[in-house]
């Protein structure tokens, strides 16, 4: 799977949460109020479903998750990693 | 999509609900009199292997797919609410720390969990703090490599006899997750009781005094605490609660089965009553529309899929709901002897109750679940957008 690829397949996720279709890939999850514990976990699920890696005890790392860029960023190292 | 049980689950359900048949449900209404789970019953089901079921055989457990578990609570809230209250908060903590904890935590905690040997708690909870979880005012300060733990924790459910709790603290302002074992210094409980419902769940309030918590002991990173660790853990209770509340469900039912059999009034059996016949097909009914969503709950969580939480929350919230409904119905049925301790439906529903609130409360549900239905009507809209295009 292509970076563009796995970039589309993030953004339609997160695209279930924020009304405006476009998100930048730079903004901040964190100070957008999406980030409770519900949203957490669907995201943890979602990363690991879609793209066959595990979200480890490690991995919890705010540079992780903090903007589509980032979760983009941090699945590609994983694969890298795994592969 | 199958829903049609396998040999394996057909085999649990089966023994669980000759377990629950012969040690549970004949002893519930004296566990509430006692207002305690006996030592003796917590000790078997942990040696059975039942209280530790989902942790993975690499550690002890059985390892049981979703809806083994799912159909184990529901054999297990049949008999006693109190006892299904274990397998929640005890399968939360296994929970957190087969998906956040360290290869240390795990291979300490995750044995004696899954044994019994250790019994697990969940503290988030506190007097001040309900629903607003994010507000808590227990903290964890640094010191060196460990953490010192100040806070109180309230309506801790078998916070009695817990060994091991999963705390939550605030580190600098930040949630954050601590295995706070009941042995540490500044550490003590006090029994709750004169409750509503699950009266035999050993109730308790934590207090923690300066509690130094080694930094082994923080499960997941700063900050991540109730977002991923409680997330977690919440998902699973949710999972849990609605399987046992459909265990009550069907508690209610059979009750109601046997009893209007029995009854007569106006010379004849009161299932003959067409008012009563109305009341049996609503529970009926709402019984198998729950098991649905239960079944549902336990196919996503099986497949690891996204939509597990919401679906998981629905199922939690529609299961609770209607057991209230139906336990009042199945007092109103039984009459007088329904507000009696001569059949479990007292009991149903002051259990009942409780599930709504529990695990977060109905109305916590209902502020996520109808932002879902907008969520999932917006998606809707944009696929057929794009299949238009």
């Amino acid at each position: 799977m292509s970076a563009e690829e796995r970039m589309k397949q993030v953004r339609d996720f997160l695209g279930q949460f924020v009304s405006n279709t476009e998100i930048d890939p730079d903004e901040n999850l964190f100070t957008t109020g999406l980030v409770n514990s519900l949203f957490a976990m669907q995201l943890v699920l979602f990363v690991e479903k879609e793209f066959g890696i595990q979200v480890a005890n490690e991995d919890l790392d705010f540079e992780n998750f903090k903007s589509l860029n980032a979760i983009v960023g941090f699945i590609e190292n994983k694969v890298d990693t795994a592969s | 999509m199958e829903i049609e049980l396998n040999d394996a689950q057909r085999t649990i359900q089966a023994e669980l609900r000759a377990f629950v048949d012969e040690r549970v449900a004949p002893f519930a209404e004296e566990f509430d009199r006692n207002e305690k789970i006996p030592d003796d019953l917590i000790r078997t089901v942990g040696a059975c292997g039942y209280l530790g079921a989902m942790v993975p055989a690499e550690f002890g457990g059985k390892g049981l797919d979703a809806l083994s578990w799912g159909l184990l609570c529901e054999e297990i809230g049949r008999g006693s609410a109190s006892l299904i209250s274990l397998f929640t908060v005890h399968s939360m903590v296994i929970q957190a720390v087969v998906k956040w904890g360290s290869k240390e935590q795990r291979e300490k905690w995750l044995p004696k969990l899954a044994s019994g040997e250790s019994i697990g708690a969940f503290g988030l909870t506190e007097p001040e703090t309900g629903s607003d979880a994010g507000s808590i005012q227990t903290e964890a300060i640094a010191d060196g490599d460990d953490y010192i733990l100040t806070g109180e924790k309230r309506w801790i459910s078998f916070g009695q006899v817990a060994d091991v709790f999963l705390i939550f603290a605030q580190v600098d302002g930040k949630s954050t997750a601590f295995l706070v074992e009941r042995d540490t210094l500044g550490f003590r409980t006090e029994p709750i009781g004169g409750m509503l419902g699950f009266r035999s769940a050993l109730l308790a309030e934590v207090h923690m005094e300066s509690c130094r918590i080694p930094a082994g002991n923080r499960v997941g990173n700063i900050g991540f605490g109730f977002s991923h660790v409680g997330g977690a853990a919440l998902d699973h209770g949710r999972f849990c609660v609605g399987w046992g509340s459909l265990g009550l469900l069907q508690g209610c039912v059979n009750a109601c089965l046997e009893y209007t059999g029995k009854r007569k009034q106006f010379g004849t059996f009161i299932k003959g009553h067409q008012l009563i016949q109305e009341m049996i097909t609503n529970m009926i009914v709402q019984t198998k529309a729950a098991r649905m969503m239960c079944y549902y709950a336990s196919y996503l969580k099986d497949r690891g899929d996204p939509s597990l939480i919401m679906e998981t929350s629905i199922a939690k919230y529609f299961t609770s709901r209607v057991a209230v409904q139906t336990a009042l119905d199945a007092v109103q049925i039984h009459g007088a002897n329904g507000c009696s301790d001569r059949y479990p439906v007292a009991r149903y529903l002051r259990d009942a109750k409780i599930m709504e609130i529990i695990e977060g409360s109905n109305q916590m549900q209902q502020i996520i679940i109808s932002k879902y239905g907008y969520q999932e009507f917006i998606m809707a809209k944009r696929q057929a957008r794009k299949t238009d295009a």
